[in-house]
Parts: C-alpha cells; structure tokens; sequence
C-alpha cells in the first residue's frame, strides 16, 4: 500500500474526464482533509456530479489521479504503467467511500432495516446481530427508528434519503459523498435531510456535499468550491464564498441562486 | 403404465425448464458481459436455437448421444430421455435468456450503483439486489413458458421416450380408438391448470413484500379460473393473475 500525503482523506490531482467528445473534467484538484466539509456548487453541466462519481470510481477517469486515504482509486502502477485495478480491489476501495445518490436508490425489495444491514453482513462479515445492533442506532440516529421495518415504498422521499444515509455509513466510511441528495426531495422535506447532514457534518464527518443548497453550505461547510465547466474557479470559506467572492462566474452563479 | 406416463411428462418438463433457466440465465450475463467472444457465443446460441425447430433439435440431439443409458451418481436416465431433456432444455434456455435479460433491464442502473457504492461485487449485487427484483418481471412468462413446456415436452415421443402423449399413441395404434386422445388432452389440461395455481402462488410470494393484504389458496384458485384460467391470463401481469389482489398501492 502507498501512504499518501499526511492526513488527506482526498487527494484528486489534475483529474480528466471525458464523455466521448465531451470534455467534462479538465484537470480537477481538491485535497479533503479529516473531518472536513466541502460543498461544491455550480452551474448544471460544470462536471461537480461527474467528480464525485470519479472519486468512488464510479466514472473512469481519463487522467489525473485520485487517493483516497492515500489508496489510489481505480487504478494501480503495473510495469510502470497505470492499468485498471481488479474489481475486486476496487470493491474493497469503495468500502472506504460512502455514496448518497440523488435519487436514493434503495433496494426497493429490502426493508430500511435490510438496506441497512446488506452491505455490513454482505462485505464486512459482521454477524447479522452486530449489522442489526449497528443499524438500529444509526437509523435512530437520523430519525428512522420506529420505520425499520417498511419498505422504501413506502416511505416519504425525505424519509428514504434518511435511509440511504444511514445505509451509506453503516459501511463505516473514511468519507461521505453526497450527490445533490435533496434535489429530488419536495421542499417540505429537504430540510429533514439537511438537517441530518448538518449534524453529521458538526459531528466530524469527512464529507463532499455537491448541492444547490446555499443555505447549508453556509451553515455547514467548512470550504465551499465553485465549479464551472470542468475546472475549480474559486474555493474559499463560506464567508469568503458568500460576501466577497472574487470571480465573475461564482458572482454571477451566486446572484442567480441566492 | 398410466401413471408412469403422467410422472414422465411432469419430471421431464420440470427437469428441462430447471435447464433451460440456467442456461437462459448464463446466457443472458453473457450476453451483457464487457468481453465480446461471449456475447458473440450468446448470440450465436440464441440464433440456432430458436431459428431451428425444436423437433429438429430432439433428433439431432438424440442422434449425437451415444449409448442406451446416461448415469448421473446413483441413478441412470434412458439415452432418450436425457436426450429429450437435454433438447428441451437447451432449446428452453435460448428463450429464457431473452426473458431474464428484459427482466434484469428492467432494474434501474441505480441499484447497481448503489450496490457498486456500497463496496459489493458484481455476482453478489446480481444474486442480492437485481434478480431478486428481476424475479417479478421474470417469472410470469416464465410460467407461460412453464406451460408451454408441459406441452411441448410431447415431442420427445417421437425419439421414443414413453410419456402422457406416447401412451395415448400407443392405445391408438393398438386399438384406433381415438378416446386416449381426449384423455390425454384433459390431462395435459389438469397439468396446466395446477401450474397456474401454484404459479398465482408464487408471483402473490414476490408481490407480497410491495403489497400487504393476504389471500387464501382458495380465493387464489378461485381466481385461476375465474379471471382468464391457464394460460392466457398470465401475461397481463402485474395487473392480471388475479388483479384483483395486486392492486399497485
């Protein structure tokens, strides 16, 4: 195993991707570190999703490299050459990373307790009492725990969202992504989801939030990075981002949204 | 004798379908494999199979094993009948793999992302997450194959494996009576109609972990025959075998 830089999370380094012709990623850097909040915001189209499905590999990159604590992601040196790695390493990676999608994606046949406990039993090995005993407080945790025992169906998509996170920590991960995780909630009920986040975010959680959300990059982010197509334009605190940014885009992003 | 046709026909066609699911299934992951000599070899499997008669396949496959028996450990099968199910089996395959496949595309790609994210691999997300719910869109036309095979299982009597129909035709070459034709006709019906009992039994199991309410084995088979009987009402599903039971909540 390499060791990377000390006590990054993330290191993603001049990362490119490409969509056929498209090209979405043009050399994206972003270094994460411990306990960190970094909310990414941009216009649709800047390549803010398509990074974060980089960075649990969901997308291949063209160029560029990602660790994520100092393991490189997808990829390994062979005969001095990056070749893709097995997928069983790269499962054994994605462990590391946790994932919230924008449109939950729950399994829709388990109940949220079995969403839960899936991948704990499944990939960790943990007895189906420790998985439940694990389960049971994180779905308390983000205010689920009278509904362990519905299907996704069946639940609210504010609801649901609360189930795909606690799925997503169940896995213990070094670091949290969230995919615009509200955006395909109705408004009366982003703000159970945000509130969720909020406190993971308060209690020391690494995580990289893409969202639209301005009002919880404010109030939860600890960095907030402007994308615009394929690249970093500005990043900066909260205060920095929303009183004095420097940049025409992020000014003319900000006035739009705000 | 009777009896000893009855059993044939039923362990034949279960044997040959068990076959044709797990040929039509390793077919169909091959044939959404990233490594094209695969899909080619699933595709040129399908193109023979189902671009051939099935009576073409049961001589040909008959005509290739060699010997008068096939062992499997403890017990042998006649030459005939393993050939027999073997070209129903291998002929089923070409059709379920068709079948899984559509049920597999049916799961949104973000299960297996969300598997993916979740650090699983790709035969356990398959086994776990996708044809657990590829199972609903799976099984009803595979019932309807199911019932397809009974009958069709009827063509091996041709290579000479006794079963419901070669009975039949062996009274009637005997005798020129052509009443063995209608008692094998009502029991192929009889077959066909226990499947679909049992087969309203099994899509109520899939259906019931979205939908809550139970119903008793007599409403169910109340309902085989009153909305639509054996064969035809399967295909209407999930609204059919019964809508009356799978209202979508």
């Amino acid at each position: 195993m390499m060791s990377g830089p000390e006590g990054l999370v993330l290191r993603a380094t001049e990362v490119h991707k490409h969509f056929g012709r498209l090209h979405i990623l043009k050399g994206v850097s972003l270094d994460v570190r411990p306990r960190e909040t970094v909310c990414i915001i941009g216009t649709s189209g800047s390549g803010k999703t398509t990074f974060l499905r980089c960075i649990n590999h969901l997308e291949k990159i063209d160029g560029g490299s990602i660790e994520v604590n100092g393991h490189p992601i997808g990829y390994r040196m062979k005969n001095g050459r990056l070749v893709e790695d097995s997928e069983r390493n790269i499962a054994r990676q994605r462990t590391e990373i946790g994932f919230v999608f924008q449109r939950f994606n729950l399994f829709p046949h388990k109940t949220a307790l079995q969403n839960v406990v899936e991948a704990p039993i499944q990939v960790r090995g943990l007895s189906k009492q420790e998985a439940t005993n694990d389960a049971e407080k994180l779905l308390a945790r983000v205010g689920l725990a009278d509904k362990k025992d519905t299907y996704p169906g069946k639940l609210s998509g504010g609801q649901q969202q609360r189930v795909a996170i606690a799925r997503a920590l169940a896995m213990k991960p070094a670091l949290m992504l969230f995919d615009e995780p509200t955006s395909a909630l109705d408004p009366e009920v982003t703000g159970e989801v945000l509130d969720v986040m909020e406190e993971l975010a308060h209690e020391g959680t690494t995580m990289i939030v893409v969202t639209h959300e301005m009002g919880f990059a404010k109030r939860a982010a600890d960095r907030v990075v402007m994308m615009d197509e394929g690249v970093i334009i500005e990043e900066g605190s909260p205060e920095h981002f929303f009183e004095s940014p420097t940049h025409e885009r992020t000014k003319a992003f900000l006035s739009k949204i705000l | 004798m009777f009896l000893q046709a009855l059993w044939a026909t039923v362990y034949i066609s279960i044997v040959a379908q068990v076959l044709g699911i797990i040929l039509g299934l390793i077919a169909a992951l091959m044939r959404m494999s990233s490594f094209r000599p695969l899909r080619f070899l699933s595709g040129a499997y399908v193109l023979v199979f189902r671009g051939t008669p099935v009576l073409v396949q049961i001589m040909f496959i008959w005509l290739i094993i060699p010997g008068r028996s096939v062992g499997f450990g403890a017990f042998t099968l006649k030459q005939e009948v393993f050939a027999g199910i073997l070209a129903l089996g291998v002929n089923e395959g070409a059709y379920m793999r068709e079948i899984i496949r559509a049920g597999i595309d049916s799961i949104d790609k973000g299960q297996m992302e969300a598997g993916k994210s979740l650090g699983m691999r790709y035969g356990a997300i398959m086994r776990r997450i996708v044809l657990p719910q590829a199972a609903r869109v799976i099984v009803p036309p595979l019932g309807n194959e199911f019932n397809n095979m009974m009958k069709t299982s009827s063509l091996v009597y041709i290579i000479g494996v006794y079963e419901l129909f070669s009975d039949a035709e062996q009274v009637f070459s005997s005798s020129g009576n052509v009443a063995p034709f209608i008692a094998v006709a009502f029991w192929y019906l009889v077959l066909t109609s226990i499947w679909s009992i049992v087969q309203a039994v099994i899509e109520r199991r899939l259906a019931v972990s979205e939908h809550g309410d139970e119903l008793s084995l007599r409403e169910r088979a109340v309902a085989v025959w009153t909305e639509g009987g054996g064969v035809a009402r399967l295909g209407d599903w999930p609204f059919g075998a019964g809508g009356r039971w799978r209202g979508r909540s």
